[in-house]
Order: structure tokens, then sequence, then C-alpha cells
């Protein structure tokens, strides 16, 4: 496959075939999974200043629900963002500077893995505190319904942060105000080296109830399971039916940051990480859009060399980017510095 | 000119910017109703949609006025007492002054978080806190601290229409002050302090309602022959260090009275940025009048003891000329 046509499959999914539109999720589950492989080998080297959180395993999750967004749509993200920005749009190059804390990075390396944003993309950041993006999103999405705009903001949490009050509040606060925000757990089990289940009572999605907020809970791993359910509350939230939470659920293949090894040990059986290897949603989609006689598996094999060969050529543009000098750190705190 | 309350010049603030953009929005806890009176009316003339009576979750709400700020909004949020930003922090401290820096400058977050603050009278710890200090070390926010009801109009306009976040804090022992506020929309500059009082033996440096407490004490220090200088800085974030400094080396002599507690309080900067800048102009060490580093505590007696008074003032500077 030519890049062209990869760059075509991951520019966006309006006016996209019905049969292309699955092709397109795949192409962006697969070029996340190549953007966060990469990574992994780069920590492993020590190329990597900083923490590292993937995404690999939960690539589903936030392809299925940007696929539903508009450009005039915003998101919030995690510490375990890069998927999400990547499924939003971002462009992998600079991400990859940014991660590298280069000068042409979306943040000019001023924000790195836990704070990339592309404010131009509807994308108001990965943030660095667990639930920290719950108050922003439902503040976006204040701003949308006070100006009258027909958008919504999709809010991207995960386990951890359902145990922060400000979920609680942020559910209050756009069910009292009928706000367009879909608020979307990804439950992958573990917060840190925590069990989830351990530290957390009761079901998150049912968390909703109280407050008349709509609610589902959804397989993770499967992208058009997840498109669908967020397909229905998003149409509901731009319609003015208000806020919804769904729960996906999924697990988190990897470390919770890159060289955990170093003091976490054998926290979880090698049974249950083999379990969810066979449920991984890239090889599950994979094998549904095979049955395709319009597909194939060898176009699916072609996806996934673009995709890689397109984190490739992020890295080197990375690489060959400039690194920040010193006095950068002094700019961009103010608008307007004043005095 | 009118003379008007304190919170009727932030009322007449806020009318006006609300009438001139109408991205600018009021929420908070019972700004409908408006316990001082910052608030009241608006909802009449402006409507639900751009006012808007918020639960008590500090958090969230600050939160939000983050993430409407960076979609288009000018949200101004009554925080009502200055104590419970700390409940927000993390909205302030990580969200509000950290994400247009992280983000290389691609965002704008214009908000006010406005707040009465420090003692009233026997509110107690939880109730009378004087966070400016705080703000000042975080860098990414400014921090406005008026002493008038003109400047509080002419600052809170002018905080309004910054393209930055603000924490306005409105002091409650001057929330009964009336003074001259001129008609129509004049913005006060971010950064530009005044000096209250011309004098020439020494300079006191005075924040929020230790202000008129300088300047009762000036005036009692005039009758025994010392000349005092009154600066008020008006705003912490942007600082005015020239006017600060020029006051200094002219006098040679820098009391600061600031209502926080003494440890890394506004007076700590003042004075240190003062003896950088200054030192050979200074011919004694600056002196601080500020809180003891205790909590506010309730009884009258006791919160008359740790807090800033004209007397204790007037005492530093008398000090200050006969030392040196």
């Amino acid at each position: 496959m030519n890049s062209d046509v990869f760059a075509q499959l991951t520019a966006g999914y309006d006016g996209v075939s019905p049969a292309r539109r699955n092709l397109a999720l795949f192409a962006r589950m697969a070029l996340i999974r190549s953007f966060e492989r990469k990574l992994q080998e780069l920590f492993s080297r020590g190329r990597l200043p900083g923490f590292v959180h993937l995404y690999v395993g939960e690539e589903a999750i936030a392809v299925g629900a940007c696929s539903v967004l508009g450009g005039g749509d915003k998101i919030t993200s995690t510490h375990r963002g890069h998927g999400h920005l990547i499924a939003k749009g971002a462009d992998p190059r600079r991400m990859m500077a940014e991660i590298m804390g280069r000068t042409t990075g979306l943040c000019h390396g001023k924000g790195g893995s836990m704070h990339i944003a592309d404010y131009s993309l509807g994308i108001l950041g990965a943030n660095g505190i667990v639930g920290g993006g719950i108050p922003i999103a439902t503040g976006s999405a204040l701003a949308d319904r006070v100006l009258g705009r027909d958008q919504v903001t999709v809010c991207f949490f995960g386990d951890g942060a359902a145990n922060q009050g400000v979920l609680l509040e942020a559910l209050n606060l756009s069910a009292i105000w009928q706000l367009p925000v879909v608020f979307i757990c990804e439950n992958n089990g573990f917060t840190e080296w925590m069990r989830t289940s351990d530290i957390t009572a009761g079901s998150i999605a049912e968390r909703a109830r109280p407050f008349g907020v709509q609610s589902a809970t959804v397989d993770g791993n499967d992208v058009l399971a997840v498109q669908a359910a967020v397909a229905e509350a998003v149409g509901r939230a731009r319609g003015g039916g208000g806020p919804a939470l769904i729960e996906a659920q999924t697990y988190r293949m990897l470390a919770h940051n890159e060289g955990e090894e170093a003091f976490s040990g054998q926290y979880r059986p090698k049974e249950e990480i083999e379990h969810w290897r066979g449920l991984d949603p890239i090889d599950r989609f994979a094998a549904v859009l095979a049955e395709d006689p319009d597909i194939g598996a060898k176009e699916l094999e072609d996806i996934r060399e673009a995709a890689a060969r397109k984190i490739e050529a992020a890295v080197e543009y990375a690489v060959a980017s400039p690194e920040p000098e010193p006095a950068d750190a002094l700019t961009d705190l103010y608008a307007r510095a004043g005095a | 000119m009118p003379s008007i309350y304190m919170a009727n010049a932030i009322q007449a603030a806020l009318a006006e910017a609300m009438a001139e953009d109408p991205s600018v929005i009021v929420l908070g806890e019972d700004v409908e109703l408006s316990t001082i009176g910052a608030t009241k009316g608006l909802i009449d003339k402006f409507g639900a949609n751009r006012v808007r009576n918020s639960p008590i979750s500090e958090a969230t709400v600050v939160g939000s006025c983050v993430g409407a700020a960076a979609c288009g909004l000018r949200p101004v949020m009554d925080l009502m007492f200055s104590s419970f930003l700390y409940i927000a922090l993390d909205q302030v401290a990580n969200q509000a002054a950290r994400l247009r820096y992280m983000s290389g400058g691609q965002v704008s977050l214009p908000l006010v978080l406005f707040a009465g603050t420090g003692p009233s009278g026997s509110a107690a710890a939880q109730h009378s806190e004087n966070p400016h200090p705080l703000l000042m070390s975080l860098s990414g926010v400014k921090v406005v601290f008026p002493s008038t009801p003109a400047d509080a109009k002419g600052l809170l306009l002018a905080s309004i229409r910054d393209p930055d976040p603000v924490v306005f804090l409105l002091d409650l022992m001057l929330a009964g002050s009336r003074g001259e506020v001129p008609d129509g929309a004049e913005a006060i500059p971010l950064g530009e302090g005044v000096i209250r009082r011309p004098g020439t033996d020494l300079t006191v440096v005075a924040i929020g309602s230790a202000v008129p407490q300088a300047l009762t004490a000036a005036t009692e220090l005039a009758h025994a022959g010392v000349s005092a200088e009154v600066i008020d800085p008006r705003t912490l974030v942007p600082c005015d260090w020239p006017l600060i400094f020029d006051s200094v080396r002219r006098t040679g002599r820098l009391v600061i009275a600031d209502p926080a507690r003494r440890t890394c309080g506004a007076a700590a900067e003042i004075a240190a940025r003062a003896m950088e800048s200054c030192w050979s102009s200074l011919r004694t060490a600056p002196v601080r009048v500020s809180w003891e580093d205790v909590p506010i505590p309730f009884s009258p007696v006791l919160e008359q003891a740790v807090t800033v008074s004209s007397a204790k003032i007037r005492a530093a500077a008398a000090a200050m000329l006969g030392a040196s």
C-alpha cells in the first residue's frame, strides 16, 4: 500500500463508503499501535525523557469514539493519551517530536507525553492529573451550551479517575445544565499497580444512575460496539438530551508506565495477560474484516505495514528536529505579560 | 462623581463587561441572590443562560471555567470566600495556571475567579484566608487585590478583558467602604501601582485593607514629623516593581504592610526584591508588618492580635525612623 492510500484512510470518515469506513477504523487503530510499540522500543533503548504510558490493547475505544465526532467537537484526554490524540487527528510526527522534547512538538517541548494538546483540532489536552480533564470537558460543553453551538465534548478518563470526586460533581453539574458532554471511562482493570476492583465499590457505569444520566457498559475491545454506543450518546447530547457515561471495559496490556519492571514485580498472572491477548481489538477486527470479500487479509497486512512506515517517518522527523533553546523556558506563560 | 460601595463597583463592572461582550458569563454559589451584592440583579439583566447558580462543587466549577475559557467564553466565577479556592486548588494550580504554558502557548484562558478575602470579623480560620502569596508563587495566574471602589471597578474590567486567568480578591474588610467611582468603563491596566500618599522619609507598600490602615498611620506619623509615602501595588501579578523600587531609592526605608502570614508572604517577596535591587539606597533593613504565623483565630481579641493594623504599621515605621 502506498502512503497516499494510507493517508486517505486516516484522513477522516466523512464521505467514505461503509466498507472503506471500517478499513479507516482499522488503519487508525494500527497507526496508534505502531506509535505505541515504537515508543516502547525507544524507551527501552533509553531514547525518551520522562514518563510514558502506553495505550496498547485499548485502541478500539479512542478510535471508535472519535470516529463519530466532527471537527468542531472536542475531547479531553489522560496521561495515557496518545491513542486519543491520534484518533482525533493529531499529527504523529509532531506528537513524536513533543514526546522527544523538540521544538517542532505540538507544545514546543513544554508538555511532553502526558500533556500533549492540539487545540486547533479540539484536543483540549492530555492531562497528567488523574481526573483533571473531567471538569475541563464539562466547561467545554458549557461553552457550547451557552453559545448555542451544535458541538459535543467527549471526556476520556480511566477507572482510577472514577474515584475522584470531580466525576460525581461533573455528573451532577452536566445533568442540571443538560450539557453536551459524553464521559467515557476506559476501565482497563488497573489503577497504577492496584487492581481496580480492589479499590472501587460497585459499578462505574452505575454511578450515573442517581444523577439521571444515561449510562452504558460496552466491550472496549470491540471497535464497532464502542462506535455504536458513543454514536448514540453523542447524538443525544448534540440534540440537547444532556450528558452520558459510558464504561468501556478493556485491559491494560502493557505497564502502567514503561520501566515499571524495575520495581513492580509480577503483579498480575501471565495467564490473564494471555487471555486478553486473545481479545486484542485490532486482531479481532482484522478477523471480522478479513471475512469481507472486498477486503481480505493482504490489504489488512498492507495497512499495518503502512502504519509502521508512517511512524518510522515520525521518528525521523522528531530526531531531525532541534532541541529548544534554554531561553524558551521563559516564554508562553501569559498571553499578555503586562508590567 | 458618585460615591458607592465596593460591592456596587464590582456589580457595575460586571454589568458593563457583560453588556459589551456576550461571551462573559457569571457563575458561582448564589450569584442570583448575591450575598454581598456583587452580582445582584445580573440575572434580570442578562438572563439565566449567562448568570448561573452553581452547586457547591468548587473543583468542578473552577475547572469548568478553565474548559469554557479554552472554548470561547469569558467566565467570571464568584467563589464567595477565597478560603474555598483551596478546594479547587488542583484546577487552579495544575490546570488554569499550566495549560497555556504546557501547550506551548496554544491556548488562552480568559477567566476570572472572584472572591471575598481576608478576615471579616470572627469568621475564623476557614473563612478568613488571604491566598495571594500562594497564588503569586504559582506562575500562570494573575493576582488582583484592589483597595478602593474605583480600582475595584477598573481592575475588574481589565481582568475580564485580560486573556489570562486572573484571581480577583476583594478584601472583606473593605466591603463596607465607599469611594468615588467614575462613570463609564474605564479599565485600569494590570501591573500599574499607585502612590496613595507621597512622602520622603520612608516607603510603606501596603496591600488591600492594609492600604487605608497605612494611610491612617501616615497621617499620624505626619503629626510626629515623619513623611511616609504609601504605595498600593493594586495587582501583585504582574507587580509594578519599578514604582516600588523608585520610591525605596528615594526614601531609603521600606515597611511592607501585608495582610498575610509572615512566612513566604507577599511582604517577604517585596522585601527580597527591594534588597536585591535597591541595596545601596537602603539605610536600614526592610520591615514586614504581617500576620503572625497562625491560622486566623475566632475571638475578636485574638483576631486583632495576629492581623495587620494601622497601629502596628505606625509602630514599625516609628521604630525604623528611631533606629536609623
